[in-house]
Order: C-alpha cells, then sequence, then structure tokens
C-alpha cells in the first residue's frame, strides 16, 4: 500500500500540468464562490444623489412630522450608497461600471410627498448590456422603494380617512392658504331636518339652507380630492427608470443566448482538443505530419471538424428553443454568423488545448475545467463587485471566447447591439490561439 | 557502396546537452535488410525518425526526402476505430496513390488480412495490428523502408510470419533499415548490422564479421554484449 502511494505521488510530481490545475482549479473556483458570498448582490454598490434640502427632510403628513431621511437609512441597509454630488457624477460612475446603478432624489421629492396629490418621483439610472443584472437592479430599487411606499402609504392613509372624517363630521379645513369650515354630514342631517319642520322661506331657515349648500359643494370638491389621495396612496413613490447602456433584452431571450453559448463551448472545446490529442494517443500524429499534412492543415482540420459540429448542434437547438420561446427568426442569418463566429473561437481555443495536452483524458479534463470559471467570470456584472475586481475579470474574460461569443450571439438574438465588435473580437481570439496551438504543436510534438 | 538507395552522412542531433547522435553515416542498398543495434539510449530510434522526417537533424545530411521513405513506427500508428481497409484507404488517399481502392486491395493481398479487412483494428491481435501498420508504410511502394523496432510486441510465431513478409519486401528490391532490441534477430535476419552506443556508430559490417572481432564466444548475443563491453559501453 505504502509503496503504491509512492508511486501514484511520483507519478503526479511528473505530471505538472495535471498537479497545477488541480491546485489551481480548486483555488479559483474558492476565490470566485467567495468573492460571489462576500460581495455578492445583496449589497449591489449604488451611487446615490439626494437633492432634497436637509430642512425639506422634515414634512408634515396628517398633521405629524416624519423625518424622511429614516426611510432613506432603510434603503442603505440593502445597498451599498455611494454619495456623489450631482446627477451627472452619477451617470458617469454607472457608465464606467464603477457602480451597479444609481439612486437620485430629485429636490422636491419631499414637497410632493407632502402635498399628498401627486406622486413623488426618485430617477434610477443603470446599464443593461446584461438582462441579469438589469432585472436585478430593478428589482432591488424596487423593492426598497416599496418599503418606502409601505411606511409613506401609512400616513397617506390616515390623510384620506381624515378626510372623510371632516365630511362625515365637518370642521376646520385649510387648502393652499384658504380656510374653511366644514359642516359635516352629520350637521347638515340635523340642520336639514329641522329646516324642512320650518319650511317658511325668507327666513333664518334660508340662511341654513345655504350653509348646506356650502357643505354640499365642499364635500363634492373633497371627494374629488380623495380620488388624487387614494391614487398617491396606491404609489407615493415613483420610480423613473434610465437605461445608459444595452439594450431591453429580456431575460428568457438573454437566458437563451447564454445556454447556448455554454452548449456551443462544451461541444467545441472537447471536440476541438479530443479530436486532436487522438491524434497523438493512436501515434498517428507522427506518421501524418511528416508529410502527408502540415501541422497548420491538421489544425485547421481538427477546428473546423469541432466547429462545424458545435455549429449544426447549437443551431438546432436554438432553432428548438424559438418553439418556446419568442425569438426573432428574421434575424435568423445573424443567428449563424454569431454561432460560426463563436464556434470558431472555442475550435481554436481547443486546438490550442489539444495541442499542449497529450491524450485525450487530460485534453477533456482540461477543455471542461477550464470552461467553467471562464463561463462564471464572463456573467460577474459590473458593478456587482469592486472597480478593481471588475476590471480584472473583464481582462480575463477578453482573453477567452465566451463573452464575445455571449455578446455575439446576444446581439444576434435581440439586436442588443455590437455584434460587429464582438466578431472582431472573436476573429482576434481565432488568430491568437490558432498561433497558440502551432507553437504548442511544435513544442510537444 | 554501389547501388545505395539510402546514404546518411555525419548526422547529429543534440536534445540539450545530450549528444543524441554524433556524426553517424550509413547507406543501405536496394534488396539490403541492415540492421541497427545497439543498447538503451544508443540513438536507434533518433536516427530511423531523422530519416524518416519525424525529428530535424542538427547536422549532417541525407540522400532522400522523407516522401520517399516508407516509415513504420514501433507502436500501431493506426486508428483503433477504424477497420482495416478503412485505414489503409485513408493513408492511401492522404500519400495521394491514382487508384486507392486498387492499392488497398494490394496491401490486404500482401499482408494477408483480406478476412479481416471490415474488423475495426482495436479488435486485431498485436501481430496483425502490426501488419496493418507496415501495410501503411508501404502504401507508396517506397524503395526504402524504415522499420523502428517491428517486432517488439509479437509472440515468436508472428515474428517469423512478419520477418518472411519483410524478406519478401527486400527480395523483391526494397532497402529495408530496422532497429532491433534483439541482436538474435538481427543476426537471422539483416545482411548488415550497425552498432550504435552513446549516439556513436561503432561497427558496421557482417554478423559474423562482429563475432570474429570478438573472437571466441558462444553465440552472436554474447559476442555483442563482449564488443560493447570492450569498447566501453
Amino acid at each position: 500500500m505504502r509503496w503504491l502511494l509512492v508511486k501514484d505521488l511520483q507519478i503526479l510530481k511528473r505530471s505538472p500540468l495535471l498537479v497545477a490545475l488541480l491546485v489551481i482549479y480548486p483555488v479559483v473556483i474558492a476565490v470566485l464562490i467567495g468573492l460571489a458570498l462576500s460581495r455578492g448582490p445583496d449589497k449591489p454598490r449604488v451611487a446615490f444623489v439626494n437633492e432634497v434640502p436637509t430642512a425639506a427632510n422634515v414634512i408634515q403628513l396628517g398633521g405629524e412630522n416624519i423625518d424622511t431621511s429614516k426611510y432613506g437609512k432603510l434603503l442603505f441597509n440593502s445597498i451599498e450608497p455611494v454619495r456623489v454630488d450631482s446627477e451627472e457624477e452619477a451617470i458617469a460612475k454607472v457608465k464606467s461600471g464603477d457602480v451597479l446603478g444609481a439612486l437620485v432624489l430629485p429636490s422636491d421629492l419631499t414637497q410632493k410627498l407632502a402635498s399628498g396629490i401627486e406622486p413623488a418621483h426618485v430617477k434610477v439610472y443603470y446599464n443593461a448590456e446584461d438582462p441579469v443584472k438589469a432585472r436585478f437592479v430593478q428589482d432591488t430599487i424596487n423593492s426598497q422603494v416599496q418599503k418606502a411606499n409601505a411606511a409613506v402609504r401609512k400616513k397617506l392613509t390616515k390623510i384620506a380617512l381624515g378626510y372623510l372624517h371632516l365630511i362625515v363630521q365637518g370642521g376646520q379645513f385649510s387648502f393652499f392658504g384658504r380656510h374653511f369650515d366644514v359642516l359635516g354630514l352629520a350637521k347638515a342631517e340635523a340642520i336639514l331636518r329641522v329646516t324642512l319642520k320650518q319650511i317658511p322661506k325668507n327666513t333664518a331657515a334660508s340662511a341654513q339652507v345655504a350653509a348646506v349648500q356650502q357643505f354640499a359643494k365642499i364635500a363634492r370638491d373633497n371627494l374629488d380630492l380623495s380620488d388624487n389621495v387614494l391614487k398617491t396612496v396606491g404609489e407615493p413613490i415613483v420610480v423613473d427608470q434610465h437605461v445608459l447602456r444595452g439594450g431591453k433584452t429580456p431575460l428568457d431571450a438573454f437566458a437563451v443566448a447564454v445556454a447556448v453559448t455554454v452548449s456551443l463551448m462544451f461541444v467545441t472545446l472537447l471536440l476541438a482538443a479530443g479530436t486532436l490529442a487522438l491524434e497523438r494517443e493512436e501515434n498517428a500524429f507522427a506518421r501524418l505530419v511528416r508529410g502527408l499534412v502540415s501541422r497548420t492543415g491538421l489544425l485547421a482540420e481538427k477546428g473546423l471538424l469541432a466547429a462545424g459540429a458545435a455549429f449544426v448542434v447549437t443551431l438546432a437547438m436554438l432553432a428548438g428553443l424559438a418553439l418556446f420561446i419568442d425569438l426573432a427568426w428574421d434575424r435568423f442569418p445573424l443567428w449563424m454568423v454569431a454561432l460560426a463566429a463563436g464556434a470558431l473561437g472555442f475550435a481554436a481555443m481547443g486546438v490550442a488545448i489539444g495541442a499542449i495536452t497529450r491524450e485525450v483524458r487530460a485534453a477533456s479534463l482540461m477543455a471542461f475545467m477550464l470552461s467553467l470559471p471562464i463561463a462564471f467570470l464572463a456573467l460577474v456584472p459590473s458593478g456587482s463587485v469592486s472597480q478593481g475586481l471588475y476590471d480584472v475579470t473583464s481582462a480575463i474574460s477578453a482573453v477567452f471566447p465566451f463573452k464575445p461569443t455571449l455578446d455575439a450571439l446576444n446581439a444576434a438574438l435581440n439586436d442588443a447591439g455590437g455584434l460587429g465588435k464582438a466578431l472582431v473580437h472573436l476573429a482576434l481570439l481565432v488568430l491568437g490561439y490558432g498561433l497558440l496551438a502551432r507553437v504548442s504543436l511544435r513544442r510537444f510534438a | 557502396m554501389t547501388d545505395a538507395l539510402l546514404e546518411a552522412r555525419s548526422v547529429s542531433k543534440r536534445f540539450g546537452d545530450r549528444e543524441a547522435l554524433r556524426g553517424v553515416s550509413l547507406t543501405a542498398a536496394r534488396g539490403e535488410i541492415v540492421a541497427v543495434i545497439g543498447p538503451n539510449g544508443a540513438g536507434k530510434t533518433t536516427l530511423l525518425s531523422i530519416i524518416a522526417g519525424i525529428q530535424k537533424p542538427d547536422g549532417g545530411e541525407l540522400s532522400r526526402s522523407p516522401a520517399e521513405v516508407g516509415w513504420v513506427p514501433q507502436q500501431a500508428a493506426v486508428y483503433g476505430k477504424l477497420t482495416v481497409a478503412e485505414n489503409l484507404r485513408l493513408f492511401a488517399r492522404l500519400e495521394k496513390r491514382p487508384d486507392v481502392e486498387a492499392v488497398v486491395d494490394r496491401m490486404l493481398h500482401q499482408t494477408g488480412l483480406e478476412a479481416r479487412a471490415d474488423d475495426q483494428v482495436s479488435t486485431l491481435s498485436g501481430g496483425n495490428r502490426q501488419r496493418v501498420n507496415i501495410a501503411i508504410g508501404l502504401l507508396a511502394q517506397p524503395e526504402v523502408l524504415l522499420l523502428d523496432e517491428p517486432s517488439a510486441s509479437l509472440d515468436p510465431r508472428q515474428r517469423e510470419r512478419l520477418w518472411q513478409f519483410i524478406r519478401g519486401l527486400a527480395e523483391a528490391g526494397t532497402a529495408v533499415l530496422f532497429s532491433t532490441h534483439n541482436v538474435a534477430e538481427a543476426e537471422r535476419n539483416a545482411s548488415r548490422v550497425l552498432v550504435l552506443a552513446d549516439g556513436e556508430l561503432i561497427f558496421e559490417g557482417g554478423a559474423s564479421e562482429l563475432e570474429a572481432e570478438v573472437g571466441d564466444e558462444r553465440d552472436f548475443e554474447s559476442a555483442f554484449v563482449e564488443f560493447l563491453r570492450k569498447r566501453g559501453h
């Protein structure tokens, strides 16, 4: 047993690539998971602009003083606010990806809340280049605004009840500086009852009838006002959303793009890496490259085989998914362009893996182990991690074909824009990985 | 030597600090079977790989381009998932043979594999697999055939069949150069032996000449071991 263990350790020691993968892979995955947990989406960085004057923070609703800054603190329990001085600065931070989104409280926010007549508006800015992120921003802001709305709603309900009480019981009412004595339905009923008994005209009774008429008018006006109040009670604060960058890709269509890209990645990488490694495992490589096929030709053949097979498989997959999800069939030629470009990108990476490794099993393992983290990294949205870390993940994603393929496919499927840029990116990756594969083939053959 | 189909002059090769071949020269004539023998690490496979064009030499010259030489690697370089005929057909096409089917039929007949033509190579015995391996090396009907340890994985009966086949090729005019660890096999089948040690050619001639150089040894294998010992290997 002991000697078997020693033998296996010696073999591992002499397999530096495998050992490196075994060590580095869990470390990378652990770091990624750690980042996801420590900087998860429960506390996104959000630029925050408060244009409400400090003095206007306290408003009067239903005869009570309400400190609106208390509701702001509620919001900060759920986000990491990055305080900025102006709306322009907030927009710049969103555009640069430094923050996930921006929340702007306009100066008239509390004034509108205090009026109780029309909803107060807040502004939200975010990038929608990734629909998952867009949905996340929407959900986060909406849930926080709903909390604030619920709190304000209580106060406004109290106001509405006050108006109703005024109409029924009567009393003093102020509106835009004018003061009214409201008779109230109860008193009006009593007066009418008395008046009916003393009906003679042109007497004091006629004045009382006049009072009843005035009450009727005010009651009607107040009931009209109640409509607005009730609307405001429904949604005291309204969110105005502004998308700064990216299209309005539906989440299910984006999910299709992700699913197809992942499938394209696995099929192409495993096929390209495996078939090239197989040539060496079958000892046929040396026989082939001694004049029958050039090394470059061999790489091209493996790459095209893998890309072609994956293209057909994923195109069929896309067509199948289109039966269940509304995709734009008139963009079918663009689907094919994006899939073909992505397949070539992954194929170039696959042959590079196949050229570096000597066996099919090692090639498959390496292809599989590389695939998951690059897909994971490519899906990290801007603003969900610190700017520096996001730059690192973006740089890493840029040297693998997953992100540009996803961008290309998203653009082709959803008219999200940026198809040309993604295609150029993929073309550069094909060249880069092709070169790496060619050099590796010379080095390891 | 007259009628030499293959000539190598001062071939050298280094792997880092190690000199794998030191100015090795050899010839192989039409119909001649030449054995390259030597201890492990002597440079036998490196020499054949350079002549076959698998590796590039650091120095020296070769009279033939790799494309003009048939090569049979030590381990069968065939596709296990393809049938015998499919393997032959594939390589015949890659060799750009004019009549692929005729070439395949000829090689199946020549190697006695007609009955196994439609069997996957992975189901064949080691001997039959080696026959397919050799058949692929002969598809282009080369005048020079290189075989790297051709009988290493074969049992005695399969070995004998293989040598019958190779002798037949030599009789038809092919120059055969093979490497082996089995010095008795070299003595039996080669018309000439080359002894390599530490990348250096230390003997070239007939088996009996090597025995004579050593003296009163019991057999060729003993003579070979004694020869190496005397030369400090």
